[in-house]
């Protein structure tokens, strides 16, 4: 079986035609320009994930822009938004700052990406 | 009067890493003026991941890529002063600027970076026909709502544009809970990157639609439902194909604009197809010592290429500063409308130089040709190229001999 995807690693965004065996199982990629690329559809093939950004409020009213330091789960996004918002940071905070340890069990972080 | 080396008009990417650029190739009386309260720049509010992959070599969100250039500039102590608005730049390099603190105040410069960044094309550009009501906002606006204020500005929203923002906007709003009906892009291709069409739009069922645009919008006092049409091959929409989408918001995502009125006051001459200043390898525009780089140039796609491009104009304001540029030469790089523009425009030294440009449609299966009238100094094949796409050639030293002009087109093969 044969699957098309766009790599969404770098800005070049390579057209990826990924070989699938009949369980669905990754066997090769061909498209990409780097390694990166094989390593991405891979995974999308079986564990898609996602780094997810947003902001959170402040104790101070101000906004903070956060990550996740990792990717996580493609299917857990809406479940980590949830998470995300409930959230009110303690100021001062500087960029890199851990802001929400193991986010939905994913083992990720959330993290600080500004200081305020 | 106050006196600088070198005053740069922007604290975003472009201005900060001019800064840098010129402060390590020697020179240290600089200033940066920054109109908002932080340096940064838009990058403030660009909080998603996929910057610095180039100049960095790791992912960084947009506050991450300029808190490393606003360490860096720090560490330098290179002085900047942010609530400063400059209000003119005159020929001669006469900057004058306001703040609370200080009123109004002039410098002396002995060059000038123009580093202001560019602003969003707005409604009032587009002729769309119906009411005027609240719920209509640039997609960068909301962006700013969004990320920075805390607020979300609807709840069922249409995107009208592809651009990287509004694609952007669309996961963002997705993400807070917003339902996005649907993204209409008037051309047949998006102008946004691939990955963001994939990830932002694709990874949530979000509809792309092409050769489509918003033809009425309608509601009194919110924005109640959006007409859109499909487009024939002229860009006219399709009165049989008009459909109705209730929504209470849209976003436009349609195009930005170099802010260039400094630019004007101080007699730099703009192209017509960048809304840019016409620059030199140097990036050096008309008026000598003015410098320019960035989104004020020309709109970018990545704000690695523009630190790329203002550190090309650091280091020459600062080597123009020390009496080291004159004009060997004055080469003029043609376009054939294929490739719509390049930049530079012109190159006046006898030395290698890439230059960038953008494409006026879609090409699969293309070949890259520099050429001196008929004949054929360079070309390179690619299998496609898109105007959401910057592109680059090398100029190298030895195709500049007794040559004064230069002409980048696109060969379908």
């Amino acid at each position: 079986m044969i699957r098309n995807m766009t790599c969404i690693v770098c800005p070049m965004g390579c057209t990826l035609e990924v070989t699938l065996d009949e369980n669905g199982k990754f066997v090769s990629v061909a498209g990409n320009t780097c390694k990166r690329g094989e390593v991405y559809a891979n995974n999308e093939c079986t564990n898609p994930v996602r780094t997810l950004t947003s902001s959170v409020r402040c104790d101070n009213g101000e906004m903070l822009s956060v990550k996740t330091s990792e990717a996580v789960p493609k299917e857990k996004l809406f479940e980590c938004m949830e998470e995300i918002n409930k959230i009110i940071a303690k100021t001062p905070v500087t960029a890199g700052d851990c802001i929400l340890k193991n986010i939905c069990n994913t083992n990720v972080d959330v993290i600080a990406t500004r200081s305020i | 009067m106050i006196n600088k080396d070198l005053v740069i008009i922007g604290g975003g990417p472009a201005g900060m890493s001019a800064a840098i650029a010129a402060y390590e190739s020697g020179i240290s009386d600089i200033l940066i003026i920054e109109r908002d309260s932080h340096l940064g720049g838009i990058l403030q509010q660009c909080i998603h991941n996929g910057f610095g992959l180039h100049k960095f070599k790791e992912e960084l969100t947009g506050p991450e890529y300029a808190y490393k250039l606003e360490c860096k500039v720090n560490e330098l102590n290179i002085p900047h002063i942010l609530d400063t608005m400059v209000l003119e730049v005159s020929p001669e390099k006469v900057v004058t600027a306001t703040n609370e603190k200080d009123g109004i105040f002039k410098i002396q410069a002995k060059a000038v970076i123009l580093a202001m960044g560019c602003r969003e094309r707005s409604k009032g550009a587009l002729n769309i026909a119906g009411e005027r009501p609240a719920g209509i906002y640039s997609a960068g606006t909301a962006q700013k709502f969004v990320n920075m204020k805390g607020y979300l500005p609807g709840k069922k929203v249409v995107i009208l544009g592809s651009g990287d923002i509004g694609l952007i906007m669309a996961r963002r709003m997705t993400l807070e809970g917003a339902k996005v009906e649907a993204v209409c892009e008037l051309m047949p291709y998006s102008g946004g990157l691939a990955r963001n069409i994939e990830q932002c739009l694709n990874d949530f069922n979000i509809p792309l639609k092409l050769s489509h645009t918003v033809v009425e919008i309608e509601g009194k006092e919110r924005v109640t439902g959006v007409k859109i049409a499909k487009v024939d091959e002229n860009r006219c929409p399709i009165p049989e194909t008009i459909e109705y989408i209730p929504c209470d918001t849209l976003l436009l995502s349609v195009g930005l604009i170099p802010e260039n009125e400094l630019s004007k006051d101080a007699g730099v001459a703009l192209s017509r197809i960048t809304s840019g200043a016409v620059v030199d390898q140097n990036r050096q525009t008309s008026v000598e010592g003015i410098f320019a780089c960035g989104n004020v140039l020309h709109v970018h796609d990545l704000a690695d290429f523009v630190s790329d491009e203002a550190e090309i104009a650091g280091i020459a304001a600062a080597e123009y500063i020390r009496g080291n540029i004159s004009n060997e030469t004055e080469i003029n790089l043609k376009t054939d409308g294929k490739v719509r523009y390049t930049v530079p425009q012109k190159i006046t030294a006898y030395t290698d130089t890439t230059v960038y440009f953008r494409v006026s449609d879609v090409f699969r299966n293309v070949k890259v040709v520099v050429k001196n009238g008929d004949k054929v100094l360079f070309e390179k094949k690619k299998q496609k190229v898109a105007p959401g796409e910057m592109e680059t050639v090398k100029i190298t030293k030895d195709m500049l001999e007794n040559v004064n002009e230069l002409k980048i087109g696109l060969e379908v093969l």
